[in-house]
């Protein structure tokens, strides 16, 4: 099956926790992932600057490991990323701002990316909230 | 055929961001052309308020997207008629009230949903 996954919550909360752990059953599973698209403060799940104490799961990380292992489209909604100071290289530059805090493999991209994965999936599943 | 997608908003206008961004997932599918609708349940349905002020929070007033979605093609706009009343609401002309058996009948009819 082809899985659509939207991700409305920051890496700190339980369900960007559970979201992970869906995209790794779905690819366990022998399934395929359309798009990741992180929107909200999902964008924070993205970001490359969290600092997570060592004895504490270090989600961005493994979403990013994630994502380069299997080489899946990981986009991050640019709208919301920017209103949360999430920021690429480019949009740091643009906005002449000092921090960059989003690399590859995560792509920033529009709402038009969701409505798009949602249209190529079989199923659309949202993780938000606690 | 093109899937239908039903976005369910449940935040209050001036509660963050969280109302604008479900309303600008309805908009950019509207500019798709995509079949979608918008229900306003919960604290959601705050964004119907009448006589809003915007400027009295700082905020950008929301209700002017609200009213543009029929300029999109967006016609499929709802509100939980009891989260209306539970909020001493009346029912906008901006949105069709629904109870709940409706609002069920409702998520039935559409393919996906994203709640926010």
């Amino acid at each position: 099956m082809k899985f659509a996954i939207a991700l409305f919550s920051a890496a700190h909360a339980p369900s960007s926790r559970r979201a992970l752990l869906f995209a790794k059953a779905a690819l366990a599973g022998g399934h395929e992932i359309v798009r990741l698209f992180f929107y909200q403060d999902g964008v924070y799940s993205a970001s490359n600057a969290i600092v997570t104490p060592q004895d504490e799961q270090d989600i961005a990380r493994q979403w990013r490991e994630l994502v380069s292992a299997h080489q899946l489209d990981g986009v991050v909604c640019i709208a919301a990323a920017l209103r949360r100071g999430v920021l690429n290289h480019e949009e740091a530059t643009r906005y002449q701002r000092s921090a960059v805090n989003l690399e590859a493999p995560w792509a920033l991209s529009g709402l038009g990316q969701l409505h798009d994965a949602a249209q190529a999936a079989d199923r659309l599943i949202c993780f938000g909230g606690p | 055929m093109a899937k239908s997608l039903l976005v369910i908003s449940r935040q209050a206008p001036w509660s963050g961001p969280s109302a604008r961004e479900a309303l600008d997932i309805v908009l950019a599918g509207g500019a798709f052309d995509l079949p979608i609708g918008l229900l306003l349940l919960d604290d959601g349905v705050f964004q119907l308020a009448p006589h809003q002020d915007a400027k009295a929070v700082q905020q950008k007033d929301l209700s002017a997207n609200l009213q543009a979605l029929g300029l999109f093609g967006i016609d499929d706009v709802f509100a939980c008629s009891h989260s209306l009343a539970a909020r001493g609401l009346v029912h906008s002309t901006l949105a069709q009230p629904l109870d709940s058996a409706a609002i069920t009948q409702l998520i039935d009819r559409y393919d996906q949903v994203i709640t926010l």
